[in-house]
């Protein structure tokens, strides 16, 4: 205490010899410098790049992208044919990276909440077992992980011929797994609208629960009624509309399975690995989160008579979140980051249809600009997603 | 994949940072360096492959070879950078290597674009497909359905868009950028159809589990000339790399073989005198910025180009691939060379 005060007091008492001797404007001054320095090294940068380009007679320029691509793509969400523009193909990428991370994302968090919270377990073997797998999969490099389900389980599935059948009209083969397509008719909306009304029906419910609990400290049963309705409304609109939903099934063709929908052995394997390979992160953490809370704290929910699930939902879980959720979401990242191992297997994602791009059109620096500013939104988005997530769950002091 | 990404951003940043991106005078700074960096396939058994001793061979490689020889009389100074179809680009832009001689195809595209110069074809091929016999095809037009494995950054992924779109034909394309990927997934049965260059066909089909069980079809659905690759703006290095083709091929058109060169310097033919340099004031290699004996030594270090082609993918090979269209024109094919005067 004692020392910035004499330093605060020394400043004042003694005139500024020159300005520079001024830590204040000195610090503006570096700063302003380094900002200088950067600009301009950005701007040498740029100049070179076109210059050098220009040089060695390369294309340069963002226009190419409305070009026709020529080439087809294996996994594509949205329509695309060798007609569709380089754009669209970029765009194709993209949803197929959001979609594997996406789904990867659901399923590692469910999987890596099971497992560290199994391996607090008190059963021996689910501890051990939730053990065995977090050692086994942060230990693996993700493409070997990959690589395991690509050729090592994938690939050995049988032919198409030999289709393994499963229930429902579905197949699994080495060249994916094949389901009915749903194929809506004309008032499959009503459905839907059954589905959502009864949804909300029950999100009302629980509020008015909720309400007569706090005041007459006695709820109404709101489980089964929502199970009752989410599942009745839908099933007597479906029956109303006259069974507007029908199913295409895959059947044999000539060479492969044609009809219904196909899910390719890349994306499985992709969302397998990244999954797997993630979860056993998330594991830890969620492990880690819960251990962090102070035991004194499950001993006086315990003291207040309060159950073992609810001490676990409303006293251990909210507090563990807070330390979860910063680690998890540097975990979301990583397992984005890490869906550009995509390209080893040949699942269509952002950098693996931009390397095509780059090649066949010849132009590396936009591509390369592309993927960076595409990868670091989609980092900032799952941040800031993450970070509003984080102040919800944040423990409100009262 | 990662590697791809680092062979990009590579050559993003040589563009952005270097102050020479563009070397005017790759001979200079080939001679300064003391070898030749030559751009390969990573692996295509017959154009290039490391052998069992880890030495690179095939066809392309003898033409990096024969370049080496032209330049310093000394067919080992060079070193090769193997590419897949995407990384080659990236790599002859960055300068990363001196030459691309991989069975690259000379599209306008290529030519213009990318920055690349392509003048002498050294090997005229066509886009094919492979079949398992057991699918009983016996044409690419029954193909409709089909998953087809193919290899990213190649004209190949172009022309079987084109081709499946112009005969109203399914397919479902299985893309890969490595070729072990590639010829992994085929093997597998992840694919129904190969599709590539025919010389690449026949040299994969021999690489499969049970090379028997699979055909190529008849169809040829593109043009292919395969050409060696230079930067665009150095004329010199460009012709150096182009006159080394004209001389194999001068040189199989003379009768002048890896066993008789030196004898052949004292024919009494006097362009084949002119060719080997053995004219009293040649100019015939200073000209080109080598040495005048510069011919002698591509034939000694590689043969002409009948020897090339017979011991790498001919008949000397275990590809048996037919001279077709590669035969000179003398003999029924469109093999040709510019004199040598
Ligand atoms: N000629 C075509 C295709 C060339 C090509 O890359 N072919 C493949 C398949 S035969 C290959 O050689 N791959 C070898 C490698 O990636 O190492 C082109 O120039 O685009």
């Amino acid at each position: 205490m004692a020392a910035p005060a004499s330093m605060a007091s020394g400043r004042t008492e003694r005139p500024p010899s020159s300005l520079l001797n001024d830590p204040k404007i000195r610090g503006i001054i570096y700063q302003v410098v380094t900002a200088l320095v950067f600009i301009a090294l950005i701007y040498f940068i740029w100049t070179n790049t076109l210059e050098n380009l220009r040089r060695a007679n390369i294309a340069s320029g963002f226009g190419f992208l409305s070009g026709r691509a020529g080439f087809d793509l294996g996994q594509s969400l949205i329509a695309f044919s060798s007609d569709s523009t380089y754009a669209r193909a970029l765009y194709v990428g993209f949803l197929n990276t959001l979609l594997v991370a996406f789904t990867g994302i659901i399923t590692a968090t469910v999987l890596g909440f099971i497992i560290g919270i199994g391996r607090l377990s008190k059963n021996w073997l689910i501890a051990k077992l939730s053990t065995a797998y977090v050692e086994i999969f942060r230990n693996i490099p993700p493409l070997l992980v990959i690589f395991f389900w690509y050729s090592g389980v994938l690939a050995v599935l049988p032919g198409v011929r030999e289709s393994i059948a499963l229930p429902f009209g579905s197949y699994l083969n080495n060249r994916g797994f094949a389901f009915p397509k749903p194929v809506f008719a004309e008032g499959f909306w009503l459905v839907l609208a059954a589905l959502l009304a009864a949804i909300v029906l029950s999100l009302v419910l629980r509020r008015y629960s909720l309400n007569r609990r706090m005041a007459t400290g006695r709820g109404v049963p709101i489980l089964w009624p929502s199970i009752a309705m989410i599942v009745a409304f839908p099933v007597i609109a479906y029956v109303i509309m006259g069974a507007p939903l029908s199913f295409d099934y895959p059947v044999a063709g000539t060479f492969n399975l044609t009809g219904g929908s196909v899910v390719g052995p890349e994306f499985i394997s992709l969302y397998l690995a990244l999954s797997f390979y993630t979860a056993s992160f998330i594991a830890e953490i969620v492990r880690g989160g819960i251990r962090a809370v102070p035991r004194g704290q499950s001993e006086a929910a315990e003291a207040l008579g309060l159950r073992q699930g609810y001490t676990t939902r409303f006293v251990v879980v909210p507090q563990a979140m807070r330390i979860i959720i910063p680690p998890l979401t540097s975990q979301y990242l990583n397992l984005t980051k890490n869906s550009t191992l995509a390209i080893a297997i040949g699942y269509a994602d952002l950098v693996s249809v931009g390397g095509t791009i780059l090649n066949q059109s010849g132009h590396p620096i936009e591509i390369v600009a592309i993927w960076m500013v595409v990868y670091l939104s989609i980092s900032l988005l799952t941040s800031l997603f993450m970070n509003w997530f984080n102040s919800r769950m944040a423990l409100v002091e009262r | 994949m990662a590697k791809k990404i680092v062979t990009a951003l590579l050559g993003a940043a040589v563009l952005g940072m270097g102050a020479q991106a563009a070397q005017a005078d790759t001979l200079s700074d080939v001679k300064a360096k003391g070898f030749v960096q030559c751009g390969v396939n990573s692996s295509l058994a017959g154009f290039a492959a490391p052998d069992a001793q880890g030495n690179y061979a095939g066809f392309d490689v003898d033409y990096c070879k024969a370049i080496a020889a032209a330049v310093f009389g000394d067919a080992t100074k060079v070193k090769y950078t193997p590419t897949t179809a995407k990384e080659r680009f990236p790599a002859l832009q960055s300068g990363e290597v001196d030459v691309l001689a991989r069975n690259t195809t000379w599209t306008i595209n290529r030519d213009t674009a990318l920055g690349f110069n392509f003048r002498p074809v050294n090997y005229y091929d066509g886009q094919g497909f492979m079949v398992r016999k057991s699918l009983n095809v016996k044409s690419a037009l029954e193909l409709s359905g089909a998953a087809v494995c193919v290899q990213t950054g190649t004209t190949t992924e172009l022309n079987l868009a084109d081709y499946f779109k112009a005969n109203n034909l399914q397919y479902n394309p299985v893309v890969f950028e490595k070729i072990e990927e590639v010829n992994a997934a085929y093997d597998a049965g992840r694919c129904d159809v190969y599709t590539t260059d025919q010389s690449g066909l026949y040299a994969i089909r021999l690489t499969l589990a049970a090379p028997d069980d699979h055909m190529v079809l008849p169809e040829i659905i593109s043009k292919e000339p395969l050409a060696p690759a230079v930067r665009q703006g150095d004329d010199k290095w460009f012709d150096i790399v182009s006159w080394v083709h004209y001389a194999l091929i001068n040189a199989e058109e003379f009768g002048v073989t890896q066993a008789n060169v030196e004898e052949m310097k004292n024919s009494p033919n006097p362009d084949i005198k002119r060719f080997l340099g053995a004219e009293a004031d040649s100019t015939i290699g200073a000209d080109l910025g080598l040495d005048n004996e510069w011919a002698v030594n591509v034939i000694k270090a590689v043969g002409n180009y009948g020897e090339v082609f017979d011991r790498n993918i001919g008949a000397g090979s275990p590809l048996k691939i037919e001279r077709g269209l590669n035969a000179l024109w003398t003999k029924g094919g469109i093999q040709y060379a510019p004199p040598i005067r």
